[in-house]
């Protein structure tokens, strides 16, 4: 029994359903994100869990209660806007405040608890001011603020670092990292950035077209995505897909593509007699990251399951710390990282280690990991 | 400020400018020519407006028509002059001008963050009540102040200016808080605070430029009107405009332009004042609603 449990959830706005009976728990401590691209529901399943929007079918439950029919200011949660929803009107101490008076909490307490966070948030000389006299760094802290002071169950984020800055918002995703590990409290994060997903949460939950598409930890997300969809949502430059022809001999199941110069690439993608058996003979779609495709002296020598790809690089991307080059595979453009200083020059032929184990197949039709 | 206009401001010859300048300063004069006269009229005795100069500043200065027209004046069968009319409108225009604009700002919060079905079309009938003309609404209007016992009392006119004026103050408000964010009225109500307290702690209180154009707007229409006041009020109820109309139109022999003038400038002062301390944030409110910022 989870902390907090979500069973068979769904929402229709009228005729249009956004959930569709989606489930998941997140245990006490638990850190969990809710990533998916716009639309996908994910800020509807926040609300649904604040209590700011109804549930049309199944239930919602924290520490084992009911929350479904429980008004938002009874269910023990605290929340961090998109926009910080900080009060205009009033300073920032009583935006952290407003939530305890209107919960009967006598002043003295709520001073007490006033400096505890401000103190943990290092906003102590801004208590005075109003939010329209802070930059957005500060009126995130304030927001985070008001969230922390009331103690809840659960805090939920919605998209609480999308108003910021690059540097700002990296710099705020430590932050909360840090608090979250020195707290212990129990959080749901709803993104669409991906790299905040894996960064920040304990387990992600990855949604789409109002479902859940998979929840797991990120390197469970990020290693063994269950479908397409998981595989090219997570991970920048997105997972490389192209299409493979399967054969199966005593050895194992091979995939075969071939490669922009018209040498084929043969990848060993499973034991003989494992599900991708079945497809022997048939087309897949093979998914592999760019970072399994590289120069072959950046490869790690322990890699038993490297192998030699010989492809003429179409354009070479110098990032800094690597260099991203594209390639023909299966007639699909594929991205290889490779070091920064690996020889590589458009237009030229040059040898890639592919990490074959790491290379997932998908049912081309269903998008589905065959596993 | 200077230095802002000059720099944005198409630039234009130096004919032009004395043309366009010359051409502003002639409409001034045009428009303040009236108000200049009754000005003028207003302290000079009567004597002199007979002889027939009524734009040169008077030879001799006073005050009587001032007084006159405040207490001694004849107003109908009264010699009361106008001051027991001027708390009459007071006491009409202060509680019509709240209780419209705290219905107003109520209505658009519900109308806005409170969304319900038909909630368009009910905004739909209350817009409709801003293109009602008055006389429309005279002998309905009549039948219910009857019915309710309000007929010809302060209490009644209230009434009356409240409900022509809820549509208005409601579109205001409807349109201030269509971009008032709805993030906050969540956070407030995760935060614990119910209905009202949201209304009177997050939203009332940041809506003063919103406040300022309803009030502006509903003081000066319900002060300056004369059709509901001439039909709904009886002796000890009519307001200030009424007044003036009887003072002008009750002799006692002479015409005493000089009272009628001053009893004039009397029954606008109210309006011409609220415009002048409020009426920079009226632009200003006015432009809330479709700039954000």
């Amino acid at each position: 029994m989870g902390f907090l449990e979500v069973r068979n959830v769904s929402k229709n706005f009228g005729e249009v359903e956004v959930l569709h009976q989606v489930s998941l728990s997140a245990q006490q401590g638990e850190f969990l994100v809710l990533v998916g691209p716009s639309g996908c529901g994910k800020s509807t399943l926040l609300n649904m869990i604040a209590g700011l929007e109804t549930i049309s079918d199944g239930e919602i439950s924290i520490r084992d209660r009911v929350m479904n029919d429980v008004h938002p200011s009874k269910r023990n949660i605290a929340m961090v806007f998109q926009s910080y929803a900080l009060y205009p009107n009033m300073s920032v101490a009583q935006n952290i405040t407003f939530g305890l008076e209107m919960h009967g909490v006598p002043r003295a307490e709520r001073q007490s608890a006033l400096q505890d966070v401000a103190k943990l948030l290092q906003i102590e000389a801004l208590l005075d001011r109003k939010p329209r006299q802070l930059s957005g760094g500060q009126r995130q802290r304030v927001a985070m603020g008001r969230a922390l002071v009331r103690n809840p169950d659960v805090f939920l984020f919605d998209e609480p670092l999308s108003n910021l800055d690059a540097k700002l918002r990296v710099d705020m995703r430590t932050e909360i990292k840090k608090l979250h590990q020195s707290l212990g409290s129990t959080i749901v994060y709803v993104t669409h950035d991906q790299i905040e997903a894996m960064t920040l949460s304990t387990r992600i939950a990855v949604m789409n077209e109002g479902k859940i598409q998979q929840l797991g930890t990120p390197r469970e997300v990020y290693d063994s995505p269950s479908n397409i969809f998981v595989a090219t949502f997570m991970g920048s430059p997105s997972m490389n897909l192209f299409t493979a022809t399967t054969s199966a001999d005593g050895q194992g199941v091979y995939a075969e593509a071939e490669t922009g110069d018209g040498e084929t690439l043969r990848l060993r993608m499973a034991e003989p007699g494992s599900a991708l058996s079945n497809y022997a003979g048939k087309e897949i779609t093979v998914g592999i990251r760019p970072e399994s495709i590289t120069d072959p002296d950046g490869a790690a020598a322990e890699d038993g399951a490297s192998q030699i790809m010989r492809n003429r690089a179409i354009v070479v991307e110098p990032a800094g710390a690597d260099t991203f080059a594209t390639c023909l595979i299966g007639g699909k453009e594929c991205v290889a990282r490779v070091r920064a200083d690996a020889d590589i020059r458009p237009g030229e032929i040059a040898e890639f280690s592919v990490k074959s184990d790491k290379a997932i197949p998908f049912d081309p039709k269903t998008g589905e990991r065959i596993a | 400020m200077m230095a802002a206009s000059m720099d944005t401001a198409v630039r234009t010859g130096r004919v032009a400018r004395t043309l366009i300048y010359l051409f502003l300063l002639l409409f001034a004069l045009f428009y303040l020519l009236p108000f200049a006269v009754m000005l003028v009229n207003s302290v000079k005795p009567l004597s002199e407006i007979r002889e027939g100069n009524m734009i040169a500043l008077p030879q001799v200065w006073t005050l009587e028509p001032w007084l006159a027209a405040w207490s001694t004046a004849q107003i109908g069968v009264d010699p009361s002059g106008l001051s027991p009319y001027f708390w009459n409108s007071i006491r009409m225009v202060v509680p019509a001008v709240a209780i419209s604009t705290i219905l107003g700002a109520f209505n658009g919060y519900v109308l806005t963050k409170w969304r319900f079905r038909g909630d368009t079309i009910l905004f739909g009938f209350m817009l409709f009540a801003c293109f009602i003309p008055f006389q429309i609404v005279l002998i309905p209007m009549a039948r219910i102040l009857g019915l309710t016992g309000l007929a010809g009392s302060t209490p009644g006119l209230v009434l009356v200016h409240v409900v022509y004026g809820i549509g208005f103050t409601t579109l205001y408000f409807k349109n201030y808080y269509q971009v008032f964010p709805t993030e906050l009225v969540r956070a407030a109500q995760i935060d614990g605070a119910g209905f009202f307290r949201i209304f009177w702690r997050i939203l009332l209180p940041s809506s003063g430029p919103i406040i300022v154009v309803s009030v502006i707007w509903q003081f000066t229409n319900i002060w300056n009107d004369f059709l509901f006041g001439a039909s709904f009020a009886d002796q000890d109820s009519q307001p200030m405009t009424v007044a003036l109309n009887n003072l002008v139109s009750s002799s006692t022999g002479v015409k005493e332009y000089n009272v009628h003038f001053a009893g004039a400038i009397m029954a606008a002062m109210p309006t011409l004042l609220v415009y002048i301390v409020a009426g920079r944030y009226f632009v200003r409110g006015l432009m809330a609603g479709s700039v954000k910022g």
